[in-house]
């Protein structure tokens, strides 16, 4: 399970991060680290056992299906980084 | 310090329902608070204009007898909590700039009881860390001192800011949140009440997520009746959160007498720990006997998975991290990288905007959720969770509360267990399991460390049973007699 140099590299892409090539192998023994720690979770017999989903047992509540509004198109697209005639922009994707 | 500045809020409260003085001088007292320790770097955003004038308010309500339960009192605000117009970022970078055009149910609540916010608060980025060392506004600093030393110390996490502010009567109260122990914690080491309220009990709508399954809201406060209250405001079923549970929110504060004759008390065992020291260890068997001689009932009660409440912990939230934390992607707030590709834009922006602990957590999650380890990870956790909040549920069936320390230490200082993340993640380690099981959990200063630190015993309740665990915070509060204050209020910045 030991995480090597291309799993740190894989789960950046994964997670959307930009590693630094010379951060991997610090990253690598961070994560074998922390993993080789949760890793005596497997000394418990689970066998049986349902995976919690929720804390609290509640049915989860329907609301009405209703158009709403919590702001304005306005008020949102101001806290964008770059937004132009009213759209939120990314850099081109389709050629 | 003046006096207006060391009131609690009930007794604030009292002053200004009876005009003693005015919500703008009760204001302008912790402004003029506020920006004397502007050197303990606890508010981020200093908003004392909008200040001023919600206190002119308040005292107009007041002055028509129409006040509401916190009408005119200060308040500083965690940085998670989204806020109308103003500067709300979890403290990341990759919020820069994000000024929500909405307030969080937990704020609005606040407001339409009257509640001034003086400020946004300092915490740990995305309220991941124990000490506020992962803010990127940097370290924020516990007004306490150990006795004879001026070395820095950390006022805990991730609530850092909102302890440090209420501990240097900056404020009179804060709002936190907690996912595994991020206002117990604080509370603890700033020797305040910090309550964690039953999941489902305070909405989490406009809250910056970390881990939705279990982040709180709670206040931070200088006493037991001052955290009933604004658990009272804060409070309430919200259908724009579906977690949200819709029971009776009861007058907290009406029913606190601090008796606990009858009360079944239960001590874990599983939570004296190899290793911790002994004034904690006095600490608690004190806390006992006070129980004991108030007629209390103490019950030895097992919580057996207990050890893997931190490892489970560190899965699950991590997990939900990770999926929380995708829509930070340089497109609708905050950071943006520029570059030509879509994806590198979301990479570089993401690898700028996030510090080394958020990146770590993500990473982290990312892992144990992808093909091929979701089962030896993040289900085995989830069964775990089972176990634990078994564990509790048994437990209560013969007792009404359970009594343990809130940290395994007192404050230690900046610098210190820096190195190692699972250093840092062992002062969880008494809060994290009320965490997975969804219960209430409060922290109340119990005494003082030898080197003069305050330290915090902790009590949980049964699920939405905050009115009684309230009450023998209250019984612990007034037979704890802690009177002791920050040394920054008697001498000043180190």
């Amino acid at each position: 399970m030991a995480i090597d140099k291309a799993t740190v590299l894989r789960i950046a892409k994964l997670a959307r991060i930009e590693v630094a090539d010379e951060a991997t192998d610090g990253l690598a023994a961070e994560l074998n680290a922390i993993l080789a720690w949760v890793e005596q979770l497997s000394e418990v017999d689970t066998e049986g056992v349902e995976p919690m989903t929720s804390v609290v047992e509640v049915t989860l509540p329907q609301r009405a299906d209703v158009a709403g509004a919590v702001a304005s198109r306005e008020d949102l697209l101001a806290d964008a980084p770059n937004a132009e005639d009213g759209f939120f922009t990314v850099p081109k994707v389709v050629e | 310090m003046s006096a207006l500045t060391d009131l609690t809020i009930a007794a604030a409260r009292a002053g200004l329902e009876s005009r003693e003085f005015s919500a703008r001088e009760l204001t302008e007292a912790h402004i003029k608070a506020a920006e004397a320790g502007r050197g303990l770097n606890a508010l981020v955003v200093e908003t004392f204009d909008q200040a001023r004038e919600r206190a002119d308010a308040s005292d107009k309500r007041l002055a028509a007898g129409e006040g509401g339960m916190l009408e005119g009192v200060p308040l500083a605000i965690k940085d998670l909590f989204c806020t109308r117009g103003v500067h709300s970022t979890a403290c990341s970078h990759v919020l820069d700039g994000f000024e929500p055009p909405y307030e969080s149910t937990v704020t609005e609540n606040l407001w339409r009881e009257g509640a001034v916010m003086l400020g946004k608060a300092n915490m740990d980025e995305f309220a991941m860390g124990s000490a506020n060392v992962t803010s990127y506004y940097g370290n924020v600093i516990n007004p306490w001192r150990r006795a004879g030393d001026d070395k820095p110390l950390v006022p805990g996490g991730s609530s850092g800011g909102s302890a440090a502010a209420v501990a240097a009567r900056m404020a009179l109260g804060a709002t936190g949140t907690d996912t595994g122990g991020s206002i117990r914690q604080p509370a603890a080491f700033c020797g305040l009440v910090g309550l964690k309220p039953t999941y489902g009990r305070c909405s989490r709508w406009g809250i910056i997520a970390f881990a939705s399954s279990l982040d709180q809201a709670g206040p931070l406060t200088r006493g037991v009746e001052d955290a009933a209250l604004m658990l009272g405001a804060m409070a309430g079923y919200d259908a724009k959160d579906s977690t949200s549970v819709d029971v009776v929110v009861p007058d907290y504060a009406a029913a606190l007498n601090g008796e606990v004759k009858g009360l079944r008390v239960g001590v874990p065992a599983e939570y004296r720990l190899e290793g911790m020291p002994e004034e904690i260890e006095a600490l608690w068997r004190r806390g006992i006997d006070w129980f004991k001689a108030a007629g209390a009932e103490i019950v030895d009660i097992a919580l057996p998975h207990t050890k893997y409440s931190l490892p489970t912990y560190y899965i699950v939230a991590p997990a939900e991290c990770s999926s929380n934390l995708a829509r930070y992607d340089g497109v609708r707030y905050g950071l943006r990288e520029a570059d030509d590709d879509l994806t590198q834009m979301y990479e570089r922006t993401r690898a700028a905007g996030f510090g080394a602990e958020v990146q770590r957590r993500i990473m982290i999650g990312t892992y144990v959720l992808s093909a091929g380890y979701y089962d030896a990870y993040y289900l085995k956790a989830q069964k775990l969770r089972t176990l634990i909040a078994d564990d509790f549920r048994t437990a209560f069936e013969s007792v009404d509360v359970v009594l343990t320390p809130t940290a395994p230490s007192p404050a230690f200082a900046i610098g210190e267990k820096m190195d190692d993340p699972i250093a840092m993640y062992l002062n969880d380690v008494f809060t994290v399991p009320a965490s997975l099981a969804g219960l209430p959990g409060i922290s109340v200063p119990a005494g003082l460390s030898a080197e003069g630190l305050p330290l915090g015993l902790q009590l949980l309740g049964q699920p939405f049973d905050e009115a009684r665990m309230l009450n023998a915070a209250r019984f612990l509060e007034i037979a704890a007699e802690f009177t002791a204050k920050p040394a920054w209020l008697n001498e000043g910045a180190p």
